[in-house]
């Protein structure tokens, strides 16, 4: 019973949450969708077309050590929160202008699995 | 001939030559400058992005050269190799061109050890390891390209971008293929 509840109040939190949050994320198929879709420009230890992310998830843009960024990103002072990497795979260019990054992933759950990757590989190696 | 924006005409009247950008030049001269790159406040990002892209290929062209003088390769694999490797060549001068073109720098290649360093190049023992290797980056950059397209602002970018993951989809298929790799269920496959 206790477990039935459980589950009602979850169903009717994803049904509040719907629309307003991020999809949970799961990071286990988030690693298949980073290799795929982010793996020929990054990696998580080396600095490639584009930045090294090991321990992204937190760090302030424009700071992975030896990346050399567009002027746009490294003057951009964000912090790559979960909520503002979503804004940033949603499209790149919309959210700095001028950015290297155009590559945009277009479904929610697709975003909210590779930051949950992301998270998942936050301390360095 | 292209008709130039009414706004960027009065910017050359008023601010006179030196405020022009590379980009209006290029239209003022006639030269084919798509609209959406002329109207864009930032006739850099496109620039920016095909400029990463030139990267990419870089890299590709890299690994394929890393590949070919492992001494891993059987003689019928490195042909394929090396016919794969000129597509890359054709993909680096197409972007170049588009970048100088709409008045951009196209960024140079790095040195090879720099590419086989951050590819981890030393852990490669056999054949299937590099065709591995190729088949991680080549279906890479299939999504890549598809994935870069919406954020492109001129229409004939949208299609070399398109054109370009259509050769990268091929060669992923042929390495899939050469690794005996199961063919995939759903689709779309890529993107
Ligand atoms: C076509 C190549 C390409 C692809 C594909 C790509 N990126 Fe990027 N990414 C870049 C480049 C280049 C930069 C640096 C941008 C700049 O300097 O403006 C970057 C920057 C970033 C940053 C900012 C990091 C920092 O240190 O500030 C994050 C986060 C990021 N990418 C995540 C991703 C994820 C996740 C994916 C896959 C879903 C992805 N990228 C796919 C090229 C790419």
């Amino acid at each position: 019973m206790r477990v039935l509840v459980l589950g009602m109040g979850m169903v009717i939190g994803g049904a509040l949450l719907a629309g307003s949050a991020a999809p949970r994320g799961n990071a286990a198929r988030g690693g298949d969708l980073y290799r795929t879709k982010c793996g020929a420009c990054h990696s998580l230890d080396n600095n490639r077309v584009g930045p090294a992310h090991r321990g992204v998830v937190g760090r302030r843009s424009g700071t992975a050590p030896g990346f050399r960024y567009s002027r746009a990103l490294s003057s951009s002072n964000i912090v790559w929160t979960p909520a503002n990497l979503d804004r940033w795979l949603t499209a790149p260019t919309l959210m700095v202008p001028g950015t290297a990054m155009g590559f945009r992933l277009a479904s929610p759950q697709d975003r909210a699995d590779v930051i949950a990757y992301l998270q998942q590989n936050g301390s360095a190696r | 001939m292209i008709e130039i924006p009414h706004s960027s005409r009065r910017s050359v009247l008023t601010g006179g030559v030196t405020t022009l950008s590379a980009a209006g030049l290029v239209a003022l001269l006639g030269g084919s400058l798509p609209a959406e790159a002329r109207q864009s406040n930032r006739p850099g990002q496109d620039v920016q992005l095909l400029n990463a892209a030139l990267a990419l290929e870089h890299e590709g062209i890299a690994a394929y050269q890393i590949a070919a003088e492992s001494g891993l390769l059987s003689a019928d694999i490195l042909k394929v190799g090396i016919a794969f490797q000129s597509h890359h060549k054709t993909h680096r001068d197409d972007l170049a061109t588009a970048i100088r073109r709409l008045g951009g720098q196209a960024a140079a290649s790095k040195s090879t050890a720099e590419y086989a360093a951050a590819l981890g190049v030393s852990a490669l023992k056999t054949q299937n390891d590099v065709l591995k290797l190729a088949l991680g980056l080549e279906r890479g950059a299939a999504n890549a390209y598809l994935g870069l397209i919406p954020s492109l602002e001129a229409t004939e970018f949208h299609l070399l971008s398109a054109r370009i993951a259509g050769d990268e989809a091929f060669h992923a298929a042929i390495l899939g293929n050469v690794l005996n790799e199961p063919i995939p269920q759903t689709a779309p496959i890529f993107g």
